[in-house]
C-alpha cells in the first residue's frame, strides 16, 4: 500500500475479521479473540489503539436509518471551479450531509444526505439551493442490491 | 405476532441504539456495561440487538474503516444506463465481483444524467481500479450500456452513520 500506514499482521487479520461482523454474546471479544488466537486483553488494547489512531472510525453497529423511519439519499451539484471552496462549505456545515467528495464530471460534487425523516430530505435540498444558488440534483435509491463495504487488507 | 417480522424499533431499542452508536464499550461485558447505564439486563441488551440485527434495522456490527489512511485512494463511481427490464441481471453480474463495495439503483435526472445503476470501487491504486473497470464491463457483459466512470477527487466530509444526531445514515454507506 502506497504512502500509507504499515498495518501489523495481527491487526490486519483483526481488522478482516471484524469487518465481516461481531458476535452478539456476554463476551464478545472473548470469543473473536479466541477464533483469532489472541487473548481477549490484546484484541480490546489493539482495538484501542487503532481508533486512538483514527485508522477505525467506529466499532459498532452500521443501521438501515429507513428502517428506523431516516430518510437516505444521494445528491449531485455542477458548482463553477472558481466557487468550488465556497460550496463545498456551504453544503458541509449542515449535519445531514454525511460524505462530501468532489468528482471527475460536469456533475462536480457528490454527497449523501440523511435525515430523521424522508420529508426532511426535501428541506434540505431546499435549503442548500437557496444558499448556493445552485440547482441540486436528487438520486434517491430505488433498489439496493449490495451493501458490501469491506476492504481485504 | 413473530418477534422477528417485527421490523421496527421501540422506544428502548432506540435508547439501546443511541447508547452505542459512538462506538461499542471495549470491556470484557459490553452489554452488561449498556445495559448498566440504561437500566436493563445484559441479556435484555443482547436479546434486542439481536431482533434488530435480525430484522435489518441493524445492517452489520462490526467496523468502520477510515479507508483513506489505510492506503484506498482510488474511489469510483461506475454508473450505467439499463433498460429497467435488464437491471436485476446487469446487477447480478456486477455484484459478482468481489472487488464491487456497493451496488444501488437510483432515479435518473433527465436530460442532464442517464444513468440509472450504479456501483462502486475502492482500492488502493487507481490503474488497478481501471483495470477491475474494463474487466468488470467485459465479463459482466456491460458494454452495450452507456456508462461513466467518476473517480473521486477529493474527500471532503466522511462523517459516516450516526443515528442519533440531526443525521443517521450509513456510509452508506458510499
Amino acid at each position: 500500500m502506497n504512502g500509507s500506514v504499515e498495518l501489523s499482521k495481527i491487526d490486519r487479520s483483526i481488522i478482516n475479521s471484524l469487518q465481516g461482523g461481531f458476535p452478539v454474546c456476554d463476551e464478545p471479544y472473548a470469543q473473536v479473540a479466541a477464533s483469532l488466537g489472541i487473548s481477549e486483553a490484546k484484541l480490546i488494547a489493539r482495538l484501542s489503539k487503532l481508533l486512538d489512531d483514527g485508522l477505525l472510525s467506529r466499532f459498532g453497529p452500521l443501521y438501515n436509518p429507513e428502517r428506523l423511519g431516516g430518510g437516505v439519499t444521494l445528491a449531485a451539484l455542477k458548482v463553477p471551479k472558481e466557487r468550488f471552496e465556497e460550496v463545498t462549505e456551504l453544503v458541509n456545515q449542515h449535519p445531514e450531509v454525511a460524505h462530501n467528495y468532489a468528482r471527475s464530471h460536469a456533475l462536480n460534487m457528490w454527497f449523501v444526505i440523511a435525515t430523521e425523516s424522508p420529508e426532511q430530505i426535501d428541506e434540505v435540498i431546499e435549503r442548500i439551493e437557496a444558499q448556493t444558488q445552485l440547482q441540486v440534483f436528487n438520486f434517491p435509491k430505488q433498489k439496493e442490491y449490495f451493501i458490501g463495504l469491506r476492504f481485504d487488507l | 405476532m413473530n418477534k422477528l417480522l417485527d421490523r421496527y424499533a421501540g422506544p428502548r431499542d432506540i435508547e439501546v441504539l443511541g447508547a452505542i452508536e459512538e462506538g461499542l464499550p471495549l470491556c470484557e461485558r459490553p452489554f452488561a456495561q449498556i445495559g448498566e447505564q440504561l437500566g436493563m439486563s445484559e441479556d435484555d441488551v443482547i436479546s434486542r440487538l439481536a431482533r434488530m440485527k435480525a430484522c435489518g434495522i441493524i445492517r452489520r456490527f462490526g467496523l468502520v474503516l477510515q479507508h483513506r489512511p489505510l492506503g484506498f485512494r482510488a474511489n469510483a463511481m461506475l454508473v450505467f444506463d439499463v433498460p429497467q427490464e435488464r437491471l436485476d441481471a446487469a446487477a447480478r453480474a456486477i455484484t459478482a465481483h468481489d472487488f464491487i463495495t456497493l451496488c444501488y439503483c437510483r432515479e435518473r435526472h433527465l436530460p442532464e444524467w442517464r444513468y440509472n445503476l450504479y456501483c462502486m470501487i475502492h482500492g488502493c491504486d487507481r490503474d488497478i481500479v481501471e483495470r477491475q473497470i474494463i474487466d468488470l464491463k467485459e465479463s459482466a457483459q456491460l458494454l452495450d450500456f452507456a456508462s461513466q466512470t467518476l473517480f473521486s477527487v477529493r474527500r471532503f466530509k466522511q462523517t459516516g452513520a450516526r443515528f442519533s444526531s440531526a443525521s443517521h445514515s450509513e456510509l452508506v454507506q458510499q
